[in-house]
């Protein structure tokens, strides 16, 4: 057959590419955490669930539920400043929406590294924020602003915005703003216009800006090796950590799987809630 | 009724935030003070020392050549991957290839590094340029393929079968027909496929090994190591080239598109 043959020919290569190169490689990070780690910095032979059961430990969990909460909270302001955020650029004149566009993503054309460190060298401790900050008597001249938590989730914040932002524009690009008014004029006050008709009418571009910002920030890793401090190592540290420094894979396997574990929970909630939600609304929308 | 103008004042707050930080690095660099904290006078010392880093430009060298092989590697795995995706939409096997190819987008990218570190040292394969490009290529594969295939999506198939029926071969088909309608799309997924590889940090540094460096290899070891001038000078440089390259490209999808209209 011809067209089965076609198929095949252009199916085999990224096909084949991608089964060697990610599937089988995510595989094999959770049998590896099943084997001991060799002295030489590689793995050994045989079985063993050591590894595993070493991940109860206290400290692990300490730094899982940080990765948990420093990712919900970033994952919280974006979402608390692509809204308005959104909301106006799709509100503008479209001659000035290509623009305003143009301008939330022309930074994101800089290296990540290079977004890191400006915010290092902004909050050093003889930076200019921390000026400012001393001279307006905000902070004290030995108050840190580097290499603590608040450090971690500014920049993790800075550096996810713009993809937080454009679902979010997307979608309120699309929107009838005339429900908006036509609730103002029903007597709805703005925020109340806002969070009844605007919110549950980009209700998509609100589920796709929380998982573009929530899924990267769980396995960050530059941003709280370069801002943040000891206290605020997440489980993209541990993992490096684990292959950099102790050379120990079958622990860092460990680790990853606790990160993949941590990555579709999120996930698998939504999609969930989600189904479960559109349901009622059809029924809804088919009685009005 | 007056709208809330709470929405604008946020959205120049955050373009604020944008800018700042980077203005700030890019001022920095003219700044003679070795610490960046005031302003000391205008000087270009920061950019003759970039000049003398030797190990910066070889760094820079290996980015270029991994950035253009993983460019046209990827390009190709991209298109038959798109091309087969939409010709064969329904089949149980392309149902397949699309999650394979739409899951490493959302896959963490130190997970990914993780596993094809472990994947090269469980078979014996010597980290170094090659891992590098092996990896790269992974990623963007499926960058490209989804822009190839947006742009197949308004397509129709059946100018391909034309062509075929006028007495086309395979070659001539893909030369006449398929290639100058994709080209939009080819060039965009070349443009995204260099761009991430020039950029990509965390995967290249797990799947490196101890020998190999890349750019952002390297400024991430000046920035440990606090070479901060240095990396405000080289960040002004590789921000004035993003600028040039995007503003070219730009004007030039703008000349293609007015050469299509008329």
């Amino acid at each position: 057959m011809k067209k089965k043959l076609q198929e095949i020919v252009l199916t085999i290569p990224s096909f084949v590419w991608l089964l060697l190169f990610f599937l089988v490689p995510t595989l094999l990070v959770f049998i590896l955490a099943f084997r001991p780690p060799d002295p030489f910095g590689g793995i050994g032979a045989g079985w063993t669930t050591a590894t595993i059961r070493e991940l109860a430990r206290h400290q692990y969990w300490v730094i899982a539920w940080r990765t948990l909460w420093a990712s919900a909270v970033t994952t919280a302001i974006c979402l608390a400043l692509a809204l308005p955020t959104g909301y106006a650029v799709a509100r503008a004149s479209p001659r000035r929406r290509n623009l305003l566009l143009m301008m939330v993503i022309v930074p994101f054309w800089t290296s990540f590294l290079i977004r890191v460190f400006a915010w290092r060298s902004l909050l050093h401790p003889e930076g200019p924020v921390k000026k400012i900050l001393v001279l307006l008597g905000l902070a004290s001249p030995q108050t840190p602003l580097l290499y603590n938590n608040a450090a971690v989730i500014l920049v993790m914040t800075y550096t996810f915005l713009p993809f937080a932002i454009l679902p979010i524009y997307a979608a309120a690009e699309k929107f009838d703003f005339r429900l908006v008014e036509a609730a103002r004029d029903l007597g709805a006050r703005p925020f109340q216009a806002f969070r009844k008709v605007f919110l549950p009418g980009i209700r998509q571009g609100v589920v796709t800006a929380v998982l573009i910002v929530l899924i990267p920030a769980l396995g960050s890793y530059v941003v709280p090796d370069l801002v943040g401090g000891p206290s605020s190592e997440m489980l993209g540290n541990k993992i490096a950590q684990r292959v950099f420094v102790d050379r120990n894979l079958p622990h860092a396997s460990a680790l990853s799987v606790v990160l993949i574990l941590a990555v579709l929970a999120p996930l698998l909630a939504i999609l969930f809630l989600q189904r479960k939600k559109e349901k009622p609304e059809i029924i809804l929308e088919e009685g009005g | 009724m007056r709208r809330s103008r709470l929405p604008f004042i946020v959205l120049t707050l955050v373009l604020v935030f944008f800018y700042l930080p980077i203005l700030i690095l890019v001022v920095n660099s003219f700044n003679a003070s070795r610490f960046g904290s005031g302003w000391q006078g205008f000087s270009l010392r920061w950019y003759v020392r970039l000049f003398q880093e030797a190990e910066i430009w070889q760094a820079a060298r290996n980015t270029l050549v991994i950035a253009v092989s993983v460019t046209l590697v990827s390009l190709v795995l991209g298109t038959t991957s798109a091309l087969a995706l939409h010709r064969f939409a329904k089949t149980r096997l392309q149902r397949f290839h699309y999650t394979l190819i739409y899951t490493p987008l959302v896959v963490p990218e130190i997970l990914m590094g993780i596993s094809l570190l472990m994947a090269f040292v469980s078979a014996g394969v010597p980290l170094g340029l090659t891992t590098i490009f092996l990896a790269h290529v992974t990623f963007c594969v499926s960058y490209v393929a989804l822009v190839v295939l947006g742009r197949l999506q308004d397509f129709d198939y059946a100018v391909v079968e034309a062509a075929q029926d006028l007495g086309a071969g395979w070659w001539t088909t893909a030369r006449r027909v398929l290639l100058p309608m994709l080209a939009p799309g080819l060039a965009a997924g070349a443009l995204l496929a260099f761009t991430l590889s020039v950029d990509d940090f965390v995967i290249t540094f797990f799947v490196a090994g101890p020998g190999a460096t890349t750019l952002p290899i390297r400024i991430y070891s000046m920035i440990k190591h606090g070479a901060t001038p240095l990396i405000n000078a080289l960040s002004t440089l590789l921000l004035t080239l993003t600028f040039l390259t995007v503003g070219a490209s730009q004007r030039l999808s703008k000349n293609k598109l007015l050469e299509g209209g008329s």
